[in-house]
Parts: C-alpha cells; structure tokens; sequence
C-alpha cells in the first residue's frame, strides 16, 4: 500500500485529499475563503480554530452536505464534487459527526443498517461488528438498545459504521468532547491503529493537548481563512492557541488565599427529574467555604441542568437541603436566593440565561433587579438599570455597540462574558456557573476564568459546573465529579491525577468494555 | 423555489407595515369575496370604509364608531397583556358577559332607587363578574394543567346560556310584557350609562378605555409586572430564572383580562345595549382578538386598530343594510384581516430569498 509511512514535512507523491482555493459565504459571512490543506494516507491531520472559524464549513463540504461556491477539492487526484453525503461515502469518505445520530430505540445493529448505502443481511451484519469492533478496540455488542449506552459507547457505534465501510479518509468532529480521558485513551488507540493502516483521518478539536499528542500535522483557520499549516508536535498549546485567536493569551493567574467560613452548605439534595429526558438528583451533599472555587465536572446529561436550577431556586427543594450562611434556603424561589446573595448563571445563554430580543439593559435588570436596587415601588428605574448595563459592558470588555442592542445580536463569547459579568458585578456571596465557557472563544474564556478566580479572591465562593476538565484543573480548589444525578465527594484539586478524574467521572461507565449499565455484558449469546 | 430564511434581527419594518398591509390584502380578497357575491367589490369597500366616516349622515356613524371602538379597546387592552405573557384568554366574550350580568343584576337590584352609589357599585360588581369567569380558566390551568385556550372558549357558551336564563327568568323586566330582558337601565338614571357629551358616543367604557390605555403603556414600560409579562411571553424560562412564578402571572393576567372585558360588558348593558337580553352580546369579545394582534400588543397600536375594526363593525352595518351584503361575509371580512395579519407577519423574522443554484439532494 502506497503512502504507508506518515510523513512529516514535505509531501512527494499525491496526496489522498487536497483542496484547493475553497470558498463559501452564507449571508452576512464568508465561512471560508480559500482554504486550502492537503492530507495524505496514514496522516492524522487537525484542523484548528475558534468557534465559526469555519471548520464545520470545511468538513461539511468535503462530506458533501454543503456544496462550495468556488475551489475545487481532488481525491486521488481526480476531481472530487459530492453532491450528497452518500457520494461521499462511495467515494470513500466517513464521518462521525459531533451530535451523533442514532435511533435510541433501535439496536446497535439496526442503527448501523440504517446509516449504510446497502447494508448486508442481519446475521452477516452482526457477525462484522463483532469481527470490526473486537479488530479496533471498540467493543460493542450488536444486539444492545442503543438507548442503554453511555455517551462513549454510542460514539463507538458511529464509528464502527464508518468503518465498515472501509473508508480512506475518516472525518472526526470534536470527538472526545463527551468521552471520559479512559474513553478518549481507547478512542486514540483505535485511531492509531487506522493511521497504521492507511486510513486519513481529519480530526476536528478544541483540545490542544489532544492535537499535539496525536497529529501529524494541522491546519489552522482564522475567520475563514488558512492562517498557518504546521506540525503541531514543534509547537506548545499556547502558541496554537495564539495561532488560532491571533493574539497573546495571558493565562489566569490566582492569588495565594486562605477559604474563609462555610458559607453554602448542600445535604440530602434530591431532586426528581423534571421531565422524561431529565436527569434525577439524588442526594447531593457539598459544602463551600469562603474564597473557594469548586469545580463539578460531568459528561452532559448527568445531572448538570437540574443541579443548577436546584441551586438557584429554579426548582425548589425542602427548606433544609440547602443553607446560605446558616440560613435555611431550600424552599426559595430565585429572586429571595439573589436578595440573600446566591446568585447563578445557566448553561444555556439565549432564552435562560438572557431574554434573546430583550436589550442588554432589559437583561441586566433580569436578575439586577434587586440586589442593585432597580426597582422602586414597583417602577423600573431604567436609566440606573442602563448604568448597570454600561459598568457590565466595559468591566468584562463585551464588545458592543450599545446597551440597546437585543442580547441574540451579541456572539456567543461576548454575551457569555455580559452574563458571567451580571453576576460577578453584583458581588455575589455564592455564584454557581454552569459551563461558564462552552462555545466560547480562547481569549473570552480567559478572561472568564479570570473573573471568575478575582471573585473568588476577593473572598465569594463559587461553583463551576464544567465539561472541560482542562477549565475545572485550571481554576478549581476543589473536585468532585457528577454522574447521573450522583455527586462523589469533592476532593482537593491539587495533585488529582488524570486517571483518579476520569475514574471519579466514569462512575459505573467503567469506559473499558461494554459494561455500561451492568445489564447486557452478559448478552452474549 | 423561493425559500424563506430566518433573519439575524427582526425586521422593524414589517414588525410596524404588516398591519397595513394586512388591511390593504383584505380589501382586495374582501372585494373579491363581495363581488363573488354578485356585489360591486368597489362599492362594498367604500361602503365599509368611507361612508361611516364621510357620507351624509357621517355625524351619526361617527359616534357609533366610538360606540364600537370603546370596548373594543377596553378588551384588548386586558387580552394585549396576557397574549405578551403568552397565557390565551380567548373567552373575554364570556367575561364580558358575566360583566354585564352582575353590573346589570347589583343596578337592577337597586331599582328605583336613585343616589350616585348605584352606579360605582355596578362598575365594581361589572369588573368582578368578569373576573370571576376569567379565573375557572386560570385555576384550572395552575392545579390540573388544563388548556386555558379551551376552557375559557368554552366558558363563553356556559356564560351565554346563563344570559338567555336570567333575560327569561330571574332579571325579566316585570313591566316587560313578557319579552325577554331586562329593566331597560338606560331610562334608569341611578345606573345609566349615556352618552358623556351629547351624540359622540363617548360614555364611562370610552373614559375607561382611555384610561386603562394609559395604565396599559405605563405598566409595560416602567412596572415592573409588565416587564414581567413581557419577559414571561418571549423567554419563559429566562422569566423563570429572574424569579417570575409563572402561577401568579397566570393569575394576574387572566384576572386583568377578565375585569376589562367584565366592565366592557358593565358599560355596553348600561349604555348603548341598554338592557340585557338573550342578544345582548354581539361577539366585542372575539373581535377584540384581532384587535390585540392588528395593535400588535401595544397599547396605542390597540387604539388604532379599535378605531379601524369598530369602523368595520358600523360600515358592515350598512353594507348589509344597503347592498344586502349577508352578516357572515363581514365576520368573514374581519377574520381575513386577522389571517392575513398572521400570515404576513412570517416576514418579520423571515425574508424570502430566491432559492437559485440551493437544491438538496436525497
């Protein structure tokens, strides 16, 4: 097989995929603008960049779900133009998309039947999965309920698709975004494997570190365009990262400091779930000194969204279960908790955490109202809560033309940073954030993290609920893991080790075999 | 093919033209609609448009559009409030009903006895019928979850038959030679309603709409309950996280609703309807719907479009009496405008683009 050594440097022979001067503009933005990168057999290539730097566009015209405007793209050096994703995949070209799309219902084998151009009959079927999963590391077994499966155990179902099908270049978006670091280490090896093989593999991802580790080489994309092509092994997090934000990244820095007294103290927190898709809470218990930063890390739909509401006053709970400074809170709604200085940030910043057509001044009074003392006799004071407005914008930076813009103008960093700054400006006693830096640029979620450690600093206590585990490691005192609606004890940050948080995390997803919920190991027949 | 795409802003444009533009599609599908009918499309529209306003007895319609404007206006202004929160009183024909009832009942009940308590007492008695209709709705849709939409539509049919019972039975006129209906308490002065200024049709309903317009804008834009209801309508659950409790929004909205179209009802019985009697309501309620969406929610838009559909209402009148148009084609002709309001309104937050070279493949 030709092309079998990864090569590092220059490439002599034709390469599997390049692609040339491709251009795409949507309405209002020009998501690439010809972006070229070449990728040969066996090579591992990243493609890097902030949110809507125009990766998802790459990919999705190389997959065939979105046709360029201009460029054109060669595959084995013939002229490559799918029209439609099964194009692609006869052409020899696989996908695992970051959502995956899978049947709950349905089982392993029907699910991958589903996604193929001409699937063989059922016993054949099951019999390859078998034969490709155990091949890759990948156990899964056929004839499991999709729905059993925990997060890494679906993304195996998606590429065991993909690879039934033999694919030459296999395209992976932010893979181990929902993966447990055990889950992400096999995921690796199945990759290596399949570089060893031949197979190219474009992989999408934000996590510098897992670039370094794996990639062979990386493209970096900035507004649009290609920014710089370089081996990412010759360069350190920092200076990717720089490349893809083009700027200097100062990282957060925190002052030596002492915790102070208990001030938010949770036990016996249960919660039913709210709705079929909800997630239960059963009896959390954490208790949050003065100046400390806890850090609460968790796969998404463990229990993230409901933990929040519990804490906010959202969902309200017995009196007990929750005490602010000695204070009994468990039974108040929002606006009581925010008086008494508890004070929150959803994950969700359109429509939960922000009101998407109300101005930036209507969002500030949401929850401004009343510690910043807004209201009068039942009258809005509108131009304190415009001030208001205005300090938020110019102490966190959100970039702006004004506070009488709708909040769903704004990009998601800069309305992460007025929303993380609305509570952070009211000095709270206790702020808990959920994911207080999803889908937000490198320079916003620095200076988030930041702010949120000057707070902690200045001696409030705060909960970070986070899928990011290299966030929570940064700014965390303390660590505890969330797993379905289980919260193991929280333990000091420092010195954890990788396996210790990915075992904490894992729970019963042990991660190695198919064990996801104890039922269906047995299920062999 | 054209295909619609979401735009980043809404457009201010047809957020404020639609309404025009409604109004102009539905005079010409209004026109096609009369000429179907073998009438003269040209001379329906005029009749429903400009005679009320400019023919020879002009002076006359124009003050029974001020009759039909008020509460209207009255209505929608109560109903403006709970559709921005997203809670759906579409019973207010209900509420103004069970309005005139009890206003009716507590002046009925001082007859013959005059003193300027009688008429207070009605106006309060009036807004509570109304509430108290609103809140079956209400309550239902806090304890047991139930669709306020259709419980209160329903109500209207329950207030309805409770019209025809107390027009046959207990408040029949006793001098009324047995017609149906009650004391006239237009000839009551105790409790009449008349005319403020002689031949405007501008009574108590009309000071009360202006007033509750005012209130209506003031408590949009400063209170903080109308931040509320604003903020309840287009992000509940952000609503949810600033502290709203959705149950008392439920409550406050429904009550609100009701009591206007409780003392909308007060107002008609005491004034122009004069009495109650199994027709005594003519369908404001309903009409009020469009007038809440045609004022696009706001307090002085709501004005506007009370003013147009009550023009409509006086103008269908004459229409039916002069070209014979049938009643029918005239509530058709109001909800075209409804419809079209509705349908227009996609290119607030969507602009149509010409779909060229976008074709998906299977």
């Amino acid at each position: 097989m030709k092309g079998m050594v990864t090569m590092q440097g220059q490439v002599t022979e034709a390469p599997l995929l390049a692609v040339e001067e491709l251009s795409k503009a949507y309405p209002g933005v020009v998501a690439n603008d010809g972006v070229f990168f070449s990728i040969a057999r066996g090579e591992v290539h990243a493609l890097l960049g902030e949110n809507g730097a125009g990766k998802s566009t790459l990919v999705k015209m190389i997959y065939g779900l979105v046709h360029p405007d201009g460029g054109r793209m060669l595959l084995d050096g013939v002229p490559y133009a799918p029209q439609s994703p099964s194009d692609a995949r006869r052409a020899g070209v696989a996908m695992v998309f970051q959502h995956f799309s899978l049947f709950e219902a349905l089982n392993v084998a029907e699910n991958i039947a589903l996604g193929m151009e001409d699937p063989p009959p059922r016993g054949a079927l099951s019999q390859r999965i078998r034969e490709v999963s155990a091949a890759y590391g990948l156990p899964l077994d056929p004839e499991r309920i999709v729905g059993e499966l925990s997060a890494g155990e679906r993304q195996r179902v998606e590429i065991v698709r993909c690879l039934l099908q033999d694919p030459k270049l296999l395209i992976m978006d932010e893979p181990t975004s929902v993966l447990t670091p055990q889950e992400v280490e096999i995921l690796f090896t199945t990759l290596r494997k399949l570089r060893h093989e031949g197979t190219a593999i474009l992989y999408i991802s934000h996590k510098l570190d897992e670039i370094i580790e794996l990639c062979d080489s990386a493209t970096i994309l900035r507004h649009g365009k290609v920014v710089a092509t370089c081996n990412p092994r010759e360069h350190s997090a920092r200076e990717l990262a720089e490349m893809m934000v083009g700027e200097i990244l100062i990282p957060p820095r925190r002052a030596r400091r002492t915790f102070g007294e208990v001030v938010l103290e949770v036990g016996g927190l249960s919660l039913p779930a709210a709705t079929q898709f909800g997630t239960a809470l059963h009896d959390i218990r954490l208790v949050l000194r003065a100046g400390e930063v806890l850090g609460i890390g968790g796969v998404a739909g463990n229990g993230q969204d409901e933990l929040l509401a519990a804490l906010s006053g959202e969902r309200t709970t017995a009196p007990g279960t929750i005490r602010l400074g000695g204070r009994e809170i468990g039974a108040l709604g929002p606006a009581a908790r925010r008086a008494l200085g508890l004070l929150a940030a959803p994950e969700e910043r359109l429509g939960h955490a922000a009101a998407p057509d109300m101005s930036l001044t209507e969002n500030a009074f949401l929850t401004g109202a009343v510690r910043e003392r807004l209201v009068r006799h039942g009258l809005i004071d509108w131009s304190r809560s415009r001030d208001f407005a205005c300090r938020i914008i110019e102490g966190f930076d959100v970039r702006t033309p004004g506070p009488e813009v709708p909040a769903r103008a704004l990009s998601g960093g800069n309305l992460q940073k007025f929303v993380i700054g609305r509570e952070v400006m009211q000095h709270p006693e206790v702020l808990v954030v959920n994911q207080p830096t999803w889908g937000v640029d490198a320079a916003a979620a620095g200076a988030i993290r930041q702010a949120i450690l000057d707070l902690a600093g200045a001696g409030a206590a705060v909960i970070v609920i986070s899928q990011d585990l290299d966030e929570l490691m940064e700014i965390s005192d303390s660590f505890a893991a969330l797993n379905e609606g289980h919260l193991s004890t929280p333990r000091p940050a420092e010195g954890l080790s990788v396996e210790e948080i990915g075992l904490m995390l894992g729970g019963v997803h042990g991660g190695t075999t198919a064990g996801g919920t104890g039922e269906g190991a047995h299920a062999d027949p | 093919m054209p295909i619609l795409e979401k735009r980043p802003v809404p457009s201010r444009f047809w957020a404020r033209g639609t309404p025009v533009l409604a109004v102009l599609m539905t005079m010409i599908a209004g026109g096609a609609l009369f000429a179907l009918l073998g009438k003269d499309p040209v001379e329906a529209i005029r009749t429903i448009f400009w005679d009320p306003l400019f023919s020879e007895f002009g002076f006359y319609y124009r003050s029974q559009i001020l009759v039909k404007a008020g509460p209207l206006i009255l209505i929608a202004i109560g109903l403006s409030l709970g559709f921005r929160a997203g809670i759906w009183n579409i019973g207010a024909e209900g509420q103004y009903i069970m309005g005139a009832i009890l206003g009716g009942a507590v002046g009925l009940a001082f007859y013959p006895a005059e003193g300027w308590h009688v008429f207070p007492l009605m106006i309060v008695a009036g807004a509570l019928g109304g509430v108290l209709w609103a809140m079956i709705p209400a309550l239902l849709r806090i304890r047991f979850g139930t669709n306020e939409i259709l419980v209160s539509l329903m109500l209207v049919y329950v207030a309805e038959n409770i019209l025809r019972s107390v027009s046959f039975g207990i408040l029949k006129n006793p001098q009324g030679f047995g017609f149906p209906g009650s004391r006239n308490l237009s000839e009551y002065p105790a409790a009449a309603n008349p005319d403020l200024i002689e031949g405007t049709g501008f009574h108590w309903g009309g000071v009360a709409a202006v007033l509750m317009v005012l209130l209506a804008w003031g408590l949009l834009s400063r209170h903080m309950l109308g931040y509320q209801i604003r903020l309840s309508g287009q992000a509940p659950r952000a609503a949810h996280f600033g502290g709203v409790n959705p149950d008392r929004l439920v409550l406050v909205c429904m009550g609100i609703s009701g009591a206007l179209a409780g003392l909308a009802g007060l107002f008609e019985v005491a004034g122009p309807a004069g009495q109650l009697s199994p027709d005594f309501n003519v369908g404001y309620g309903f009409t009020a719907i469009i007038v809440a969406f045609l004022g696009r929610l706001h307090p002085l838009g709501i004005v506007l479009a009370g003013l147009l559909l009550g023009l409509t209402e006086v103008g269908g009148a004459i229409a039916q009496q002069n070209l014979g148009l049938p009643a029918a084609s005239i509530k058709a002709f109001q909800g075209m405008l409804l419809f079209f309001l509705l349908a227009m309104d996609v290119f607030t937050d969507y602009r149509l683009r010409p779909g060229g070279s976008r074709k998906e493949a299977a």
